[in-house]
C-alpha cells in the first residue's frame, strides 16, 4: 500500500521536479519562442523571454525561401514508407517466431539484433558506391530501403515481444474449428495484435524521422529529409537564429507529439524486452 | 502442437526477413573487407591494386587514429557518465509522488525526440554562442567571463549536447525499472530501521543494476556512431579535436575519396562495436529464456 506522504515533502518534490523538468525542456521551449521573434530580437542582449513583438514571419519566410514542405514531405515519405515496408517484412517473421518457435528461434532473433549493432560507418563505403552506381543516391526510394533495413531488427523484436504475449491457445482453438492459416491471421491474430503493431509503427516512425547518418550521407538537394535540410543551416545561415528556430520547430513538433504518446512503448522497443 | 505444415509455413514466413537482413549485413560487409585490402581512391579510377594489410597499417599507425580513438572513448565515456548518473537521479526524483508528475515526465523525455541536427545547432548557436548565446548572458549576469564553448572545449561541448539527448532515454528506462521494485521490500527495510541512503545502496541500486547495464550497453552502441552532431557543429575540428572514429572514416571516404583506408577504418569500427555488442547480446539472450 502506498502511504500518505507529508504535504510538505510533496511540495518540496513538486518544486524540485518542476525546476529540473523545466531546465531539461528549456532548449526546446527556447527554440519555439525564438521562432516567433525577429532576427534582431533573437540575438538581443539581454535575451527577450516573453515580452517581445511576436511574429510569424519566420515560418512564412522559411517556406518561401527554401521549399520547406518538399523536405517535410520527404521526411514523411521516407519514415512512413520505411516503417510500413519493415512491418510488411517483419510481421510474418515475428508471427512465426512467436507461435511456432523452434530450437533456433532464439539464435535467429539474437542474430537479427546483432545486425543492428553493426556500425553504419562499417558499410558506408560499399552502400555509397552501390547507390552511386545504381542511381539511388539522393532518391527517396534508396533512403527508404536503407532505413527499412536498419530498423528491421527493431521492428521484428518489438513485434515478437508483443506477439509472444498473445495466448497461443486461442490460435489452437481457431485451428481446431477449421480456420485456415489466412483466416487465423485475419480474424484471430490481427485484432489482438493491432495494439502491438501500432506501437511498433509509432516508435519506428520516430526513429526513422530522426535518423541522421544515412540521411546526411546519401542525400543532397532532391531527396533530403528534414534532418539534412536543417543541417544546411550550420553555415552560413546558422546566423539566422529565428529562421533556424522556425524550421526546427516545424521539424520536431510532429514527432515530439508522437513520442509523447508512445513513451511506454519506447522502453520496450529500445531495450529489446530486456527492461519492462 | 505445431504440425509439420505449420512448421513449414513458419519457415516460409521468416524467409524474407532473414534473407534480406543476411544480404544487408553480409554483402556490404564483405565489400568493405575486400576494399580494405585494395589501394583504391575514387579520384583515380581504374588504378585499383591489391594492397594487403597496407591500409590497416596506414590507418592504425596514423596519429589521427589515436586522437580519434581517444575522442571516441571520451565522448562515449563522458556521455555515459552524465546521462546514466543524471538518469539515476532523475528516475529517483520522478519516482516520488508530486503535483504534475505526468507533465514533468513529458518535459524530461522530450529531448529524446529532437532530431540530432536540430539539437546540435540550437545548442551551438542559441545557447553556447560566446556573444549572443544564453549561457554567455548568464555568465555576464554573474560577472563572469563568458565561455567560448566550441573554441575552448569543443569535445566537452559535444559531450554536453549528446548527453542532453540521451539523458531522457536513461531516465525513462531506469524509472521503469525503479517502478517495478516491490514497495513492500522498501517498507520492510524502512521498518527495520534502514536509512534512505542504505536503502538506496542495498535495495534500490541492486534492483536497478540490470537496467543500468542495459542502458550502458545500448547507449554505447549508439554513441559509437555519433555523427550528425559533429558534422553540423565542428566538422571534426578545430584540427581534429572532435574527430571520432566514425567521423574519421566519413572524412576518408566521402571527402578524401580514399576507399581503401576508409574501409579499413570501417572494419576497425565494426570490431570495436562488436566488443560491446557481444556483452549486450548475451545479456538480452539470457532474458529471453
Amino acid at each position: 500500500m502506498a502511504r500518505a506522504v507529508p504535504t510538505r515533502t510533496k511540495l518540496g518534490f513538486t518544486i524540485l521536479g518542476w525546476l529540473v523538468g523545466f531546465l531539461i525542456f528549456f532548449p526546446i521551449l527556447w527554440t519555439v519562442l525564438t521562432s516567433f521573434k525577429t532576427e534582431g530580437t533573437a540575438i538581443a542582449t539581454p535575451p527577450q523571454f516573453l515580452f517581445f513583438a511576436w511574429t510569424a514571419e519566420n515560418y512564412i519566410e522559411v517556406n518561401a525561401r527554401s521549399d520547406y514542405f518538399k523536405h517535410f514531405a520527404n521526411s514523411v515519405i521516407i519514415s512512413v514508407g520505411s516503417t510500413l515496408l519493415g512491418l510488411l517484412i517483419a510481421i510474418p517473421a515475428a508471427w512465426a517466431m512467436a507461435f511456432s518457435p523452434t530450437k533456433r528461434t532464439k539464435d535467429v532473433l539474437l542474430w537479427m539484433l546483432s545486425t543492428k549493432m553493426l556500425p553504419a560507418v562499417g558499410v558506408l563505403v560499399p552502400i555509397y558506391l552501390l547507390f552511386r552506381d545504381s542511381g539511388l543516391l539522393d532518391t527517396r526510394l534508396g533512403l527508404t530501403v536503407v532505413l527499412t533495413m536498419t530498423n528491421l531488427p527493431i521492428i521484428v523484436w518489438m513485434l515478437y515481444t508483443y506477439f509472444r504475449e498473445i495466448p497461443g491457445d486461442i490460435l489452437e482453438a481457431a485451428r481446431m474449428d477449421g480456420a485456415s492459416l489466412a483466416k487465423e491471421i485475419v480474424y484471430v491474430l490481427t485484432p489482438m495484435a493491432v495494439p502491438g503493431i501500432a506501437s511498433t509503427l509509432l516508435l519506428n516512425i520516430i526513429l526513422a524521422w530522426n535518423e541522421a547518418f544515412w540521411t546526411l550521407n546519401l542525400t543532397a538537394a532532391k531527396a533530403a529529409p528534414l534532418t539534412a535540410f536543417i543541417a544546411s543551416y550550420s553555415s552560413p545561415e546558422g546566423l539566422f537564429w529565428a529562421k533556424l528556430s522556425a524550421a526546427s520547430t516545424l521539424a520536431i513538433a510532429p514527432i515530439l507529439i508522437l513520442g509523447w504518446f508512445s513513451q511506454r512503448q519506447l522502453v520496450r522497443g529500445l531495450t529489446f524486452g530486456a527492461v519492462k | 502442437m505445431a504440425t509439420l505444415q505449420t512448421r513449414a509455413s513458419a519457415r516460409l514466413m521468416m524467409t524474407p526477413a532473414v534473407v534480406l537482413l543476411l544480404l544487408w549485413m553480409a554483402v556490404p560487409l564483405a565489400m568493405t573487407l575486400y576494399f580494405s585490402m585494395l589501394r583504391y581512391n575514387l579520384l583515380m579510377p581504374g588504378m585499383e591494386e591489391w594492397a594487403g594489410t597496407l591500409n590497416y597499417r596506414f590507418f592504425l599507425t596514423d596519429p589521427a587514429f589515436f586522437t580519434a580513438l581517444a575522442n571516441t572513448l571520451l565522448l562515449v565515456g563522458g556521455v555515459l557518465l552524465i546521462s546514466v548518473g543524471g538518469g539515476i537521479m532523475m528516475a529517483l526524483l520522478l519516482d516520488q509522488p508530486f503535483f504534475g508528475q505526468g507533465l514533468v515526465r513529458l518535459m524530461v523525455i522530450a529531448p529524446f525526440f529532437v532530431m540530432p541536427t536540430v539539437s546540435a545547432l540550437v545548442w551551438k548557436n542559441m545557447l553556447m554562442h560566446p556573444v549572443n548565446g544564453l549561457f554567455a548572458w548568464i555568465s555576464r549576469t554573474f560577472g563572469l567571463q563568458p565561455v567560448d564553448w566550441f573554441a575552448e572545449a569543443p569535445l566537452l561541448s559535444i559531450v554536453l549536447i549528446v548527453s542532453w539527448q540521451w539523458l531522457p532515454f536513461a531516465t525513462l528506462i531506469l524509472l521503469t525499472a525503479l517502478q517495478s521494485l516491490d514497495s513492500e521490500q522498501k517498507e520492510a527495510a524502512e521498518m527495520d530501521g534502514a536509512g534512505s541512503v542504505s536503502r538506496f545502496i542495498h535495495i534500490v541500486l541492486p534492483h536497478m543494476a540490470r537496467a543500468i547495464t542495459v542502458v550502458v550497453l545500448i547507449e554505447t552502441i549508439f554513441l559509437l556512431s555519433v555523427f550528425a552532431e559533429i558534422l553540423v557543429t565542428t566538422n571534426g575540428g578545430p584540427g581534429i579535436q572532435t574527430t571520432t572514429i566514425t567521423y574519421l572514416v566519413y572524412v576518408q571516404a566521402l571527402l578524401q575519396f580514399d576507399v581503401g583506408a576508409a574501409s579499413a577504418g570501417g572494419i576497425v569500427a565494426v570490431v570495436l562495436a562488436n566488443i560491446v555488442a557481444i556483452f549486450l547480446i548475451r545479456l538480452i539472450g539470457k532474458n529471453l529464456d
